[in-house]
């Protein structure tokens, strides 16, 4: 160990992610109710919980483990990824499974193969669709807007307020209703006019794609990190958006859609960015990130669930050490990439 | 002005070279008694010419070079050998070395002192007195500088003088270049006869400008063209393939040496050296250590090599803190084992260290595959990758992705989040390998002795068949050849 | 039917002949495996195995005669390689084979050799020098550390000097993790 180190360490890296989502969080609670903290806090509660457990039976220290703020930082991406109103058990099944069987049971912080939130938010969608796509109404658009203690009420199984459905409470999102009404004939254009798509890409959800990206540059300047990733995804996108809007534009919804609506900041700026499930040379950023705007891209346009940043990345996740493997850097005095070796010392 | 190129990686750290510059190289007090290794440097060493109790002049050889890769040690002062003994050696292992300890007399009296006439003299009585004078390099791997100076049949271009020392708290080069340029001038001209390099280059971090100005100045006034040319400030700028990139934008190729690509390289310090050993007649018996760290003053001292480090410490008054001394930078140096350990060649440096200076880091969490190690390292490396190896003893692996191209300098450690200590994984594979080696080689050895052995047991047993077959009544006399020994295995 | 049986039997015809004819024509003398487990063997020639040396003992492993947790030389580290280049489970050195001891090399008492020449013999490697009547001695670049010379001498001058640590064959350690599994 050098006698000197740079003031770094992964729980002030893992701080400085949360501290990146704390613009979003605030979106989150001015567009949809507080109640998204209480989510936060479910989440938190329950990754930290499982981590600990884990730990235990795993014969690992637990204190300094706790502390790195990892489990809190999938805790939060799980959060912001389901729908404000999700039921408390949905949140906390998700969050267990992320921490058990995606971090855990792949040896821990470090090891994980695929991104634990992810992995979370895909069994969610899987086993519970109906749950996963019942957004709450951003509370300028809803019917009838929930108070605080109705909408906790609500996440903790108590139901609505007399007189109200469900109907009244939720909407699709953005994405979800183009995908419905496309399905029924309507021409893209037409649903766009829609009062959910608010001005760009989702009443709130542009603000909160905003923060994202505020989150993700400050998260950049920090050198916590790189360009890659997050541009190579916003453009793949965007490109691909832009590119089948132009040439169908009844059936395509264009770049800003796909842009300030789902999960593509979040993703581009904090999911993919995830360093343990994604490829470390410069080069294999490019190609894993371009390869998850793909996927996102294909599986929103053509594929069964309203958004594809979480299987995307999945994916892209399966795909990383193959990427890596063949994306190595040169190495100095070599003359192709650091895996030639060389002779015996 | 030439156009400067760069390498990849590389960092920052806080420089700490301040302290130890603001008062000129001392000379360092005669110590108690001098306990000299007979080997400080790369390569064989000779047998001892001394015997205990023998007395000895200053710069009388204690062991010759032996063979090609070798130098000669010498006395540092005049006085008597006391003991021929193993004594602590300044390696991280701590284990001992022998060495010869000298009760000095006081009087620090010379050998004869025999100059040489460089310019008329023929190259091969140059090198050896760089050879029989003790001139190793000093910027730390102590490699033997007639060895690299001799060339070995690659046409050089180009000599580079290194005067990098990007390593914080390090200031022994910076002060030697502020305070004898016109020596080290002299140390280069001698250098670039020897090599035959058309051009030199002298580089300097841009962090030294007194030590950039005075070796202008020096260089200016030499017989020869020598450029002086400031390099950014980029640790490790120092290290000979960076600064080599640097310079000429060439790359030792890889487990190369750097005569492959026209260059060869000199640290300030062995340029000084030589000049001492080829014009003076002096060979090598001090150097310049920087003394800094947890000590109330701070600064250079010229020191007699085999000086106890304790005591060399002691001149620059150690806080009463001080838990034990680093020898070398804070990034490639190591803890010695006690400060009863001398000062030795590859000595540039002594660091006074306590916990409030270098705090105990925290221990090391698992990787999370940041990548800041692969930003950071100036080889191009993906030190994540081959800790990864490392820690697994995937050896193979590890060599697969160029373990070996790695110069051990710490950024990856410096800049690691998990406080992994990166470099000890690496460093612990390298020599896993190299022992893998050598004992495959034994191995090897041990078959073909034991294959031969049995080829013999069976030619004995046949020749035995044969005697005894043609000894026998009534069997037909046949010579001892190969197929009648085959024609009498077969009727066996 | 009739066809169907004259088509599968022509194939079996066909492929059975190209086996054939590549079993001659690629045919490998000697066991390749067995060169390969040679190679990982650490040719003390010692015998520890049960085996008259390392080639038969890799013989017996080629054969699936010896099981691989049978060299205490080579210790666990080559039972893991023999394990990888083989495909099987690791396992723990046998019970019934010798402790793993440190590398040593045979140091003859040359003041108590009676040159009776059968430390000579018995030496796999032929590392000992020496005649009838005359003092023997080790060569230590060439010894393997077997023992085999020990039990042949009559007046017991052999002794087994462990290879000590000096700077010329330090390694660095494999760093501590304080915050392993416990």
């Amino acid at each position: 160990m050098t006698l000197v180190a740079e003031q770094a360490s992964v729980s002030r890296i893992m701080f400085q992610v949360l501290a990146a989502l704390v613009p979003a969080v605030a979106v989150y609670v001015w567009y949809f109710g507080p109640v998204i903290l209480v989510q936060l806090g479910l989440a938190s509660a329950a990754a930290l919980l499982s981590e600990a457990v884990m730990l235990r039976l795993r014969s690992y220290p637990v204190e300094p483990f706790l502390r790195d703020g990892s489990a809190l930082v999938t805790a939060w991406l799980i959060a912001l990824s389901f729908p404000p109103l999700a039921p408390w058990w949905l949140t906390v099944t998700a969050t267990v499974f992320a921490i058990v069987v995606a971090k855990h049971l792949y040896g821990g912080l470090g090891n994980n193969l695929f991104n634990p939130a992810m992995v979370g938010y895909a069994v969610a969608i899987i086993s519970f669709p109906l749950q996963m796509t019942r957004w709450s109404a951003p509370t300028a658009l809803a019917a009838v807007p929930l108070g605080f203690a109705e909408q906790v009420a609500y996440v903790f199984g108590g139901g609505l307020p007399a007189g109200l459905g469900l109907d009244a409470v939720t909407l699709a999102t953005p994405l979800d209703t183009l995908k419905t009404h496309l399905a029924l004939g309507e021409a893209a254009g037409d649903i766009m006019k829609m009062p959910v798509f608010g001005f760009l890409g989702g009443e709130g959800g542009e603000i909160l794609a905003l923060a994202y990206i505020v989150g993700g540059i400050w998260l950049w300047r920090q050198r916590v990190i790189t360009w890659h990733v997050p541009v190579m995804f916003i453009a793949t996108v965007a490109v691909l958006a832009a590119a089948f809007h132009a040439a169908n534009p009844a059936q395509y919804a264009g770049a800003p859609l796909h842009l300030a609506g789902g999960a593509t900041m979040i993703g581009a700026f904090f999911i993919l960015t995830d360093p343990v499930s994604s490829p470390t040379t410069p080069r294999g950023k490019l190609i894993y990130a371009g390869g998850a705007g793909f996927l996102t891209y294909v599986i929103r346009v053509w594929g069964g669930y309203p958004d594809g940043v979480a299987f995307a990345t999945l994916l892209m996740n399966l795909a990383a050490p193959m990427i890596e493997l063949h994306t190595q850097p040169r190495v100095y005095g070599q003359r192709d990439s650091g895996r030639s070796g060389g002779g015996k010392p | 002005m030439r156009k400067l190129h760069s390498f990849s990686g590389g960092i920052h750290p806080p420089e700490h070279k301040e302290q130890s510059t603001r008062e000129p190289i001392a000379q360092a007090s005669l110590a108690s008694r001098l306990i000299v290794p007979l080997q400080q440097h790369m390569g064989a060493v000779g047998d001892p010419l001394v015997r205990k109790g023998q007395r000895v002049l200053k710069g009388q050889p204690l062991a010759a070079a032996a063979g090609a890769f070798s130098a000669a040690t010498h006395a540092p002062t005049s006085g008597m050998v006391s003991a021929l003994e193993l004594h602590p050696a300044p390696h991280p292992s701590g284990l001992l070395a022998l060495c010869a300890v000298i009760e000095p007399d006081g009087e620090d009296r010379w050998t004869e002192h025999s100059p040489l006439d460089w310019r008329n003299a023929d190259p091969q009585a140059t090198l050896a007195r760089l050879r029989d004078g003790g001139v190793v390099g000093l910027g730390g791997a102590v490699f033997p500088t007639a060895v690299k100076a001799r060339g070995n049949g690659r046409p050089v271009d180009t000599l580079i003088i290194n005067g990098g020392e990007c390593e914080p708290y390090i200031t022994c080069d910076d002060m030697l270049m502020r305070e004898r340029a016109p020596e080290i001038s002299r140390g280069i001209e001698i250098l670039q006869r020897l090599t035959g390099a058309r051009e030199v280059v002298v580089g300097i971090e841009d962090n030294k400008p007194e030590a950039v100005a005075a070796m202008e100045a020096a260089c200016g006034a030499s017989a020869i063209p020598i450029q002086v040319e400031p390099v950014p400030t980029l640790y490790p700028a120092g290290g000979e393939k960076q600064l080599i990139k640097v310079i000429t934008g060439r790359e030792v190729p890889s487990r190369g040496l750097p005569a492959e690509v026209g260059v060869v390289c000199f640290n300030v310090a062995t340029v000084y050296a030589v000049y001492r050993a080829v014009e003076l007649g002096e060979p090598m018996v001090s150097r310049v250590v920087t003394v800094t760290g947890n000590v109330h003053a701070p600064r250079n001292f010229e020191c007699l090599l085999g000086t106890p480090v304790g005591e060399l410490a002691a001149l620059a008054g150690p806080c009463v803190d001080t838990d034990g001394f680093i020898m070398g930078g804070p990034l490639m140096g190591f803890p010695l084992p006690s400060d009863a350990v001398p000062v030795v060649k590859a000595t540039n440096c002594v660091i006074a260290s306590s916990e409030a200076l270098f705090p105990k880091p925290p221990p090391p969490m698992p990787c999370i595959r940041c990548g800041r190690c692969a930003e950071a390292c100036p080889a191009g490396l993906q030190p994540m990758d081959l800790y990864w190896f490392a820690k697994a003893h995937n050896l193979a692996k590890a060599e697969e992705f160029s373990l070996f191209d790695c110069i051990e300098c710490g950024c990856c450690d410096y800049v690691c989040p998990s406080h992994i200590p990166l470099v000890q994984y690496y460093k612990f594979a390298k020599g896993e390998i190299r022992t893998l080696a050598q004992e495959k080689e034994t191995a090897d050895r041990a078959r073909r002795r034991h294959e031969f052995r049995q080829y013999r047991q069976d030619r004995e047993k046949q020749e035995r068949a044969a005697r005894l077959a043609s000894r026998a009544p009534g069997a037909k006399k046949a010579p001892a050849t190969p197929e009648a020994l085959a024609e009498s295995q077969e009727a066996e | 039917m009739l066809t169907g049986i004259i088509i599968v039997a022509g194939i079996a015809a066909v492929l059975g002949a190209l086996l054939g004819y590549a079993a001659i024509r690629f045919r490998v003398e000697g066991n390749p495996v067995v060169a390969e487990i040679d190679k990982i063997l650490p040719q003390t020639q010692c015998g520890q195995c049960g085996f008259a040396g390392c080639h038969p003992y890799a013989e017996a492993i080629a054969e699936g005669q010896a099981d691989i947790n049978r060299c205490p030389p080579g210790g666990e580290r080559n039972i893991r390689r023999l394990a990888d280049l083989l495909g099987v489970e690791f396992k723990p050195l046998s019970d019934d084979v010798a402790e793993p001891k440190p590398r040593s090399l045979a140091v003859i008492d040359e003041s108590l050799c009676i040159g009776c020449t059968l430390c000579i013999q018995a030496c796999p490697v032929d590392a000992i020098l020496g005649a009838s009547k005359q003092m023997h001695t080790v060569i230590a670049s060439e010894c393997t550390g077997c023992e085999l010379c020990l039990p042949p001498c009559p007046v017991d001058c052999i002794r087994m000097v462990p290879i000590k640590e000096d700077l010329g064959n330090w390694r660095w350690k494999y760093p501590a993790n304080p915050l392993r599994a416990a």
